[in-house]
């Protein structure tokens, strides 16, 4: 076998794994999410953050606008403190407020966000002031069982 | 009478054991001398073309072929739960996780192992390794070293292109001829395959079954009798055990990067 063409296969073998190996991190994988463009971090304090898992989505109106970052505990509130990396493009007002919510009734936890009414946006740092906590399933049951044991009561007297 | 049957125990332990000491010798041997090679890449590359390039058929057909049925099986099952939209990501993680690697292993095994094998062997036959040493020629360094780390290079780039192809072929038939929609095939897969946790692991592992594979069918070339009986029992041990070594490690390695 000739020399030069038998660089050129084995460099030819090479760049099909190459090529293979990139299809499989863009297209298969989920690297062509926002760790590519521009971001502004915000935080928020929850008291319970659920199943929230680093790199959820962060959408408003069912669109992603973000990904969440890291997700510490704060042991002076007793909160969960997420920090949120938001897409430049989209600003929010500095009183926008943040729920956790489930997509699909079992599927995985998101965080959703509702624009306020302020002039000022969110700036790199600031904080989101208004929260809500993921539902627990437990407390809602412990809830519903309660009020109709406190219903059997009322009807019982 | 007790001690003449706990002795017929002992001597083929103590016999696979040497032979296993002598199987690590050599690898070591093969690592040192291999690392003189970088003055001679052209022994590497000739090597990459026989075990890569030889293999591409076989590989890219395979996987094409995997993907096609593992999407006909996962509809057939999928649809009965209604999440026939999952489709895209029960292929992608099943080939990138598990059947990209260790497919590509066995093949890999059987294709390039036994021709590397019957290669040394028949060189062994012919007194060529011997011819070698007479000359001062490391036949380590000049035959085994850049066939291993050939085979080394080699795997995890046909591991990779057998998944790639794998996808293309559950998308031709998973959207195209069953009518899965499309949409939901790439994004249920890019939302559930991480590129780390799945794809890097299933490099990982071709890695791993490369360096096994490739070792096992060197040394079996380089230990077997000079003669074509010999030649062919090696190459049959070859592809038994790299086969079993292979299923072995996979087991050992799912459960490590999978708790």
């Amino acid at each position: 076998m000739q020399n030069k063409s038998l660089d050129f296969w084995v460099g030819l073998f090479v760049l099909m794994g190459a090529v293979a190996l990139l299809f499989l991190a863009l297209r298969v994988g989920n690297m062509s999410s926002m760790s590519l463009s521009d971001s502004y971090v915000v935080s928020a304090k929850f008291d319970n953050i659920g199943g929230l898992k680093p790199r959820a989505a962060i959408k408003s109106a069912g669109v992603v606008v973000g990904r969440i970052g890291d997700i510490t505990f704060d042991d002076n509130t007793f909160q969960a403190i997420v920090t949120m990396q938001m897409d430049k493009r989209y600003k929010f007002p500095k009183d926008s407020s943040a729920k956790i919510l489930t997509s699909g009734l079992l599927g995985e936890q998101y965080l959703g966000i509702d624009p306020g009414g302020d002039v000022n946006m969110l700036v790199s740092g600031d904080k989101i002031k208004m929260t809500q906590s993921a539902i627990v399933l437990e407390n809602l049951i412990s809830q519903f069982l309660f009020s109709k044991a406190a219903e059997g009561k009322d009807q019982n007297k | 009478m007790i001690n003449r049957f706990i002795s017929r125990i002992g001597r083929p332990v103590r016999v696979w054991l040497s032979e296993l000491g002598l199987a690590f010798r050599t690898l070591f041997a093969v690592l040192v001398s291999g690392s003189g090679l970088w003055k001679r890449p052209r022994l590497i590359t000739t090597q990459i073309h026989f075990i890569g390039n030889y293999s591409l058929v076989i590989i890219l057909v395979s996987g094409l072929f995997v993907g096609f049925v593992l999407a006909y099986q996962g509809y057939y099952t999928l649809n009965r739960y209604g999440s026939e939209s999952a489709l895209g990501l029960l292929v992608a993680l099943s080939l990138a996780r598990e059947l990209g690697p260790v497919i590509t292993a066995l093949l890999f095994a059987g294709r390039a192992g036994t021709s590397l094998t019957a290669e040394i062997g028949l060189m062994k036959a012919g007194e060529q390794l011997a011819a070698m040493e007479m000359m001062a020629v490391n036949p380590l360094q000049r035959v085994l070293a850049p066939r291993f780390i050939a085979g080394i290079i080699a795997m995890p780039i046909l591991a990779t292109l057998f998944t790639a192809m794998g996808v293309l072929g559950g998308y031709l038939v998973g959207v195209q001829l069953i009518g899965v929609d499309e949409g939901s095939f790439w994004s249920q897969m890019q939302g559930g395959v991480d590129l780390w946790d799945d794809i890097g692991n299933g490099i990982i592992k071709s890695i791993v079954f490369g360096i096994a594979a490739t070792f096992i069918a060197i040394y079996q070339g380089y230990q077997a009798q000079p003669t074509p009986e010999g030649v062919s029992r090696a190459t049959t041990r070859t592809v038994v055990l790299s086969s079993l070594m292979v299923l072995w490690l996979d087991f050992v390695l799912t459960a490590l990067m999978f708790k």
